[in-house]
């Protein structure tokens, strides 16, 4: 039999009992059509982390902390060490301790840094634009580590000695701008209190608009404006008072390989540092969504395995009615191969019809559903699409859908294929 | 034995056939041995049960012997591979079967040429042979008609044709008469015995009715798995 005669006696025998086909086809559907949304999701997701760590995320930064010690997990008090450094009070809340000059300087002696520096915590009270009313502002302590997504403006000129902020545009309507591009060049006020309570303020040029995004979700300040607010901050500060930071940004070549950055937070661990690029802190996120994601997948391979079961018993009973006929073809010189091949066929049809139907369903209505969530729920995640419906992840369902399909018939089809053509002549 | 002449198209020795095992084992066949020349008719005469069907799957090579030998035009069946004997089957027998055996919701002409779609011919050609052959049956106007709807006659027509579309050098008929009435069985007859003197088909026909084994050649009866002298049972007088 030619392989075209062999496709189109399949797919004509499939259609020969339709409410039969339609009914197994519609279990393969719902099985593709929840494979299909649930792998969209994921890839949507997927997608949305890595182009915020690949558009945004610095490539050539350091997070460094001090390694927890492991004595914080042991059970009871840990022993006094004089010379551990002292947690400031407002950093009591973090469990490792605070980075010292000496630690700094070890940091800097690793291969491959370019430079570090502590953490600065600046805690402005306020911004205000004109006049309008004071918002409290929040800031995005580690701007730094990402590249803003920009509505409009500029990025921060961390070099230079005007001081810059970059806002996110939820402030634009509320500190009375037309329009993010409004924004762009206007001058702000920022509030800040110092160790006695006294208020000053701080004057900065709005340098862009950025998009919330998962990574940035306060205002980005530039160096010379952490500088002067931080000089503010500290107007009575007991000259005692060492200063404190818990974290430390450290730079290194952005043309840095994999093993290079690896070997470097080796070294850094070795020291007794814990150092983490972006994408190492977006990972964890990733991982989790991952998890979600492969539990969705699960739950509708189970569906498509049900529908397998599905697809047996449709080619079983196809192969008990079409006994004679199977007999009859034997009689006349086809092969058992063939037959196999034949029923194979059929099962990989029905596998193709709900796969295909089910997939393309799945993109009609996640295509919808996306505009409508985007829209209404998570307006606040710009270029966020939820559901993302990529080539190579649709066409491997198809195939995974139809392999599955052809697992299922070769039950049926062996039975077709070893059928005794006597025996099915002369079953009534 | 085949001394004389070309080698038979069917030539088969002491062929035993039987089922199940034990306290149920059922000889159908004890022992028959016969030859068919190329161009005979050739009718194998018994009762139900008297194992003729039995006889007629070993010679169609649908079924295996226990014990004997079967040669088709001169080669031992027993020799030939599985994808040999298809081959065998399709091109060189044509069935023709008492309950038909149509797909009722194919065409006739779909049904006529399942041998040409089994064999690997083209569909242009299968069209044209079909087609050719339904015609010599005087069906060619029937041949979009679904073969459900065709009475008996016209189906047994049908079936012939299937059975000749191939070409075959053979047709293999069980009880080709047994599902009509007389006056159409009598057509059906005439096509199979025209087919046997003019075309040079050899015809190996299974029945139980006398009057179409009288119009064979020669008739082989068959009783109890043997073949027997027809006067000794005196039952086909």
């Amino acid at each position: 039999m030619k392989i075209t005669d062999m496709l189109t006696t399949a797919v004509g025998n499939t259609l020969r009992s339709k409410t039969r086909t339609t009914l197994t086809v519609l279990a393969v559907f719902i099985g593709a059509f929840t494979l299909t949304i649930t792998s969209a999701i994921g890839t949507g997701v997927s997608d949305y982390i890595d182009n915020q760590i690949g558009a945004f995320g610095a490539k050539d930064v350091l997070t460094i902390t001090k390694a927890s010690e492991q004595t914080a997990q042991q059970e009871g008090p840990a022993e006094y060490d004089p010379d551990a450094g002292i947690v400031g009070a407002d950093l009591t809340q973090f469990e490792t301790e605070p980075l010292t000059e000496v630690d700094l300087d070890a940091i800097r002696r690793v291969d491959g840094i370019l430079d570090v520096s502590a953490v600065r915590g600046v805690n402005p009270r306020y911004i205000e634009y004109d006049h309008t009313g004071k918002y409290e502002l929040d800031v995005n302590a580690t701007a730094h580590l990402t590249t803003p997504d920009l509505a409009s403006g500029a990025q921060l000129d961390n070099a230079g000695a005007d001081p810059q902020i970059l806002l996110v545009t939820s402030y634009v309507d509320a500190l009375g701008f037309p329009d993010a591009d409004g924004a762009v060049g206007a001058t702000v006020r920022i509030g800040i209190a110092d160790y006695t309570g006294a208020m000053h303020e701080v004057v900065a040029t709005v340098a862009g608009v950025q998009n919330e995004t998962i990574l940035a979700s306060g205002a980005a300040l530039s160096e010379a404006l952490i500088d002067r607010l931080h000089a503010a901050q500290s107007v009575g500060q007991p000259s005692a008072t060492a200063e404190q930071s818990v974290a430390a940004i450290a730079h290194f070549d952005p043309q840095a390989t994999e093993a290079q950055i690896d070997a470097m937070q080796a070294a850094l661990s070795d020291a007794g540092f814990e150092a983490a690029t972006v994408s190492d802190q977006i990972g964890v996120i990733q991982t989790v969504v991952d998890g979600i994601i492969a539990v969705l997948n699960s739950f509708a391979v189970i569906a498509l395995i049900a529908a397998g079961f599905g697809i047996v018993n449709t080619l079983l009973m196809s192969v008990q009615e079409r006994t004679r006929e199977i007999g009859l073809m034997k009689a006349m010189g086809m092969r058992g191969g063939s037959i196999y091949a034949l029923f194979s066929t059929e099962a990989v049809f029905i596998g193709f019809l709900g796969s295909v139907l089910g997939a393309a369903a799945a993109v009609g209505v996640g295509s919808a559903a996306n505009g409508l969530i985007v829209d209404r729920f998570l307006t606040d995640l710009e270029g966020l699409q939820v559901l993302r419906f990529e080539f190579v992840p649709v066409a491997s369902i198809l195939l995974t859908v139809m392999l599955i399909a052809f697992l299922a018939g070769t039950l049926p089809a062996r039975r077709a294929a070893r059928q005794n053509p006597i025996d099915a002549l002369r079953y009534e | 034995m085949s001394a004389e002449g070309p080698a038979a198209i069917l030539d088969v020795n002491d062929l035993h056939r039987s089922y199940g095992r034990g306290a149920n084992r059922f000889d159908a066949l004890k022992g028959v041995s016969l030859r068919v020349d190329h161009g005979e008719s050739v009718a194998i005469v018994g009762k139900s049960g008297s194992g003729k069907s039995t006889l007629m799957h070993l010679l169609a090579l649908l079924d295996q012997p226990d014990d004997g030998s079967l040669r088709v035009g001169g080669v031992d069946a027993a020799t030939l591979s599985s994808r040999q004997l298809s081959r065998l089957r399709n091109e060189t027998f044509g069935f023709v079967f008492q309950q038909f055996f149509l797909n009722p919701n194919a065409s006739v002409l779909e049904n006529v040429i399942l041998p040409l779609k089994i064999a690997g011919v083209g569909r242009r050609e299968r069209r044209v042979r079909g087609m050719a052959v339904l015609d010599q049956l005087e069906m060619a106007d029937k041949a979009k008609s679904k073969a459900v709807s065709l009475s008996g006659g016209q189906k047994q027509r049908a079936v012939i044709a299937r059975a000749l579309v191939n070409k075959p050098k053979l047709i293999f008929a069980d009880e080709p008469t047994g599902n009509l009435d007389t006056v159409t069985g009598c057509l059906v007859e005439d096509i199979l015995f025209q087919l046997n003197r003019e075309g040079g088909i050899t015809l190996v026909v299974v029945t139980h009715d006398a009057e179409l084994a009288a119009r064979c050649d020669r008739q082989i009866y068959i009783s109890d798995g043997r073949e027997v002298i027809p006067e000794l049972i005196g039952a086909f007088a």
